[in-house]
């Protein structure tokens, strides 16, 4: 592992066309090592597809990755031995019990028996599945699955782990314990890409970001620098006669400094600068208008991605 | 808490024949224990061939050869086969639905030889191949069929059923990969399976057919071929031509469908 030790992903120019839909239009990735690196986007956006090539699934039409220092191209089985992948594709087999899929992996990545009887065992207990060793895993609750699933992609203690979206359909308790995971994987030194499309999930576990888009990146960045780059926070103002819309929207134009939009029956603003909650709240109210809802969030994945995608075609580039 | 990645014990190497092997027998070793976990299956590889065995001596025997002990002595061979090729049909619907579930990709991520879960599997639908006739020509004993070619043409006979049903194989491994869904792969199997073994030797003397049909079924269906085999295997009468053209069979399937079944498989990959 002499090439890229810096960056365990590293990715320049990938493009991958299924027939008539280009998937990825030309992806560029560098995950240091040792970090969390997001990568959100929408469904569809050509996450899924990035991770596949870079886990050696499937071919690149062009551009080049490495994985490890390893080419996907050419050094794929170098690449195996040393990632471990979870993701609704690449799944364990529900006719097994937990143990059995666990013993299974660990056999076929060149354990013997008892080493991987071990190792099943130690993985089972630490993820709190060992009531249910025995149980088909098609008896599993998805939180159960899901653990599994993890489970089977660390059977081999691998240095790089690619997640593809580990919580899409977890209830919030689920998803904070496999964040926990996520957070202890890295602390023992393992580099994690992981895709999402939960800002939330991005800003809670990744060092970075890429957000993707249309096959392409087209931001990256640590969160904090993308968030404020989309405007941390939204306000969203609705009055309560229909009548005051106009007023309202000249108003938190003038105090927020950034384009008011419609939404539903409100209007939003982005909003980075603490004070212009509190400014927007005294000038409603010294101009008369009757608020109905008044409150701050974070901006959800369409604002980022309006905020993102509505600039010129050229991608963003956030100073890293 | 035990460390995640700490413990984990330095693997043996992933290449070579010995550990192409080793993980063939781990792919078919989990094709085999689901069985365990689905009874469905179980009931598909042992109470399907007694039903069909007991149905068809019984019901009919009499009518068919005079009576259940003589049709035995004919049909016996038939249903084996008939069994055998449906039994095969198993190799589409898995590899379907390994693929379908991700069972696949798991595997691909692995370091283990491209090819290795494929022959896992084939390996694995040989050893219940292996079983269904074991089965059934235990029970046929039981109800009094007369093994006259002896041990020697059971083994003979479960050999070229071997033979055939690998070849047999990589049209179904072709069928698992292309059709879009596991109904499809069972309809489109059956399809074939069913006029197939019905139109030939396997239950009835090919003689009372009119003579398009006789044309077939003697002719060109190789069911007849297999059939005829195994009759004549188990029952020591000579079977010359028909092992030939039951091998010439399964060499021009393997010619036609290995190549389509390894470019459906390799595009999978890409």
């Amino acid at each position: 592992m002499t090439r890229h030790t810096e960056h365990a992903v590293w990715a320049e120019g990938l493009t991958k066309s299924f027939k008539e839909t280009k998937a990825l239009t030309g992806v560029d990735l560098a995950v240091r090592t040792g970090t969390v690196h997001g990568v959100l986007g929408p469904n569809g956006a050509g996450k899924t597809t990035a991770v596949r090539i870079l886990t050696t699934l499937l071919r690149a039409d062009a551009g080049r990755a490495l994985v490890g220092g390893f080419d996907v191209a050419t050094e794929s089985a170098r690449i195996r031995a040393q990632i471990g992948l979870t993701g609704q594709y690449a799944s364990v087999d529900e006719m097994l019990t937990g143990f059995e899929n666990l013993l299974l992996i660990g056999r076929l990545l060149g354990f013997t028996r008892p080493q991987a009887k071990t190792r099943a065992g130690e993985l089972l207990e630490r993820f709190d599945l060992s009531h249910a060793a025995d149980r088909a895993a098609k008896t599993f609750s998805g939180g159960m699955r899901r653990r599994l699933d993890l489970a089977a992609s660390l059977v081999g203690g691998p240095r790089i782990l690619f997640l593809d979206e580990p919580t899409t359909g977890l209830d919030p308790h689920a998803r904070n314990e496999l964040w926990a995971i996520v957070r202890e994987l890295v602390a023992e030194g393992v580099t994690v890409l992981l895709t999402t499309q939960y800002l939330e999930e991005a800003d809670q576990l990744a060092d970075e970001i890429a957000v993707i888009d249309h096959g392409r990146v087209i931001a990256t960045g640590a969160p904090e620098e993308l968030k404020s780059k989309v405007g941390g926070q939204v306000l969203y103002v609705r009055a309560e006669r229909g009548t005051d819309v106009g007023v309202v929207k000249g108003l938190l134009a003038e105090v927020a400094g950034r384009e008011v939009t419609a939404e539903g029956e409100g209007l939003t603003v982005p909003v980075t600068d603490t004070k212009v909650m509190p400014a927007a709240a005294l000038r409603l109210e010294q101009a008369g208008i009757e608020v109905a809802e008044f409150s701050l969030r974070r901006p959800s994945l369409d604002e980022v991605f309006l905020t993102l995608t509505g600039a010129p075609a050229q991608p963003v580039e956030v100073p890293a | 808490m035990t460390a995640l990645t700490a413990t984990v014990p330095s693997p043996a190497r992933q290449h070579g024949l010995a550990a192409n092997l080793r993980n063939i027998a781990s792919i078919a070793w989990r094709s085999l224990v689901q069985i365990k976990h689905n009874p469905m299956e179980l009931l598909d590889l042992s109470v399907q061939p007694v039903m069909f065995l007991l149905l068809f001596t019984f019901m009919f025997g009499g009518q068919m050869s005079g009576s259940p002990q003589e049709y035995l002595q004919y049909a016996l061979a038939g249903l084996i086969v008939q069994n055998s090729v449906f039994t095969a049909l198993n190799t589409a619907v898995g590899l379907h639905s390994d693929v379908a579930k991700g069972v696949y990709d798991r595997f691909r991520s692995l370091p283990i030889a491209r090819p290795v879960p494929l022959i896992g599997r084939i390996l694995a639908d040989m050893v219940k191949q292996v079983w269904a006739v074991a089965l059934m020509l235990v029970l046929g004993l039981i109800i009094g069929f007369d093994l006259n070619g002896g041990i020697g043409g059971a083994l003979a006979s479960l050999a070229l059923l071997l033979v055939f049903t690998l070849a047999m194989a990589w049209l179904n491994v072709l069928l698992g990969l292309v059709a879009g869904s596991e109904e499809k792969v069972m309809m489109f199997g059956f399809t074939i399976a069913m006029p197939l073994s019905f139109t030939s030797s396997a239950f009835v003397r090919t003689d009372t057919l009119p003579s398009a049909l006789q044309f077939w079924a003697e002719k060109i269906n190789p069911v007849t071929a297999i059939a005829d085999s195994v009759r004549g295997l188990l029952d020591g009468t000579p079977v010359g031509h028909s092992v030939i053209v039951t091998l010439v069979w399964a060499a021009g399937l393997v010619v036609v469908f290995f190549p389509l079944a390894m470019r459906a498989y390799r595009a999978k990959l890409s």
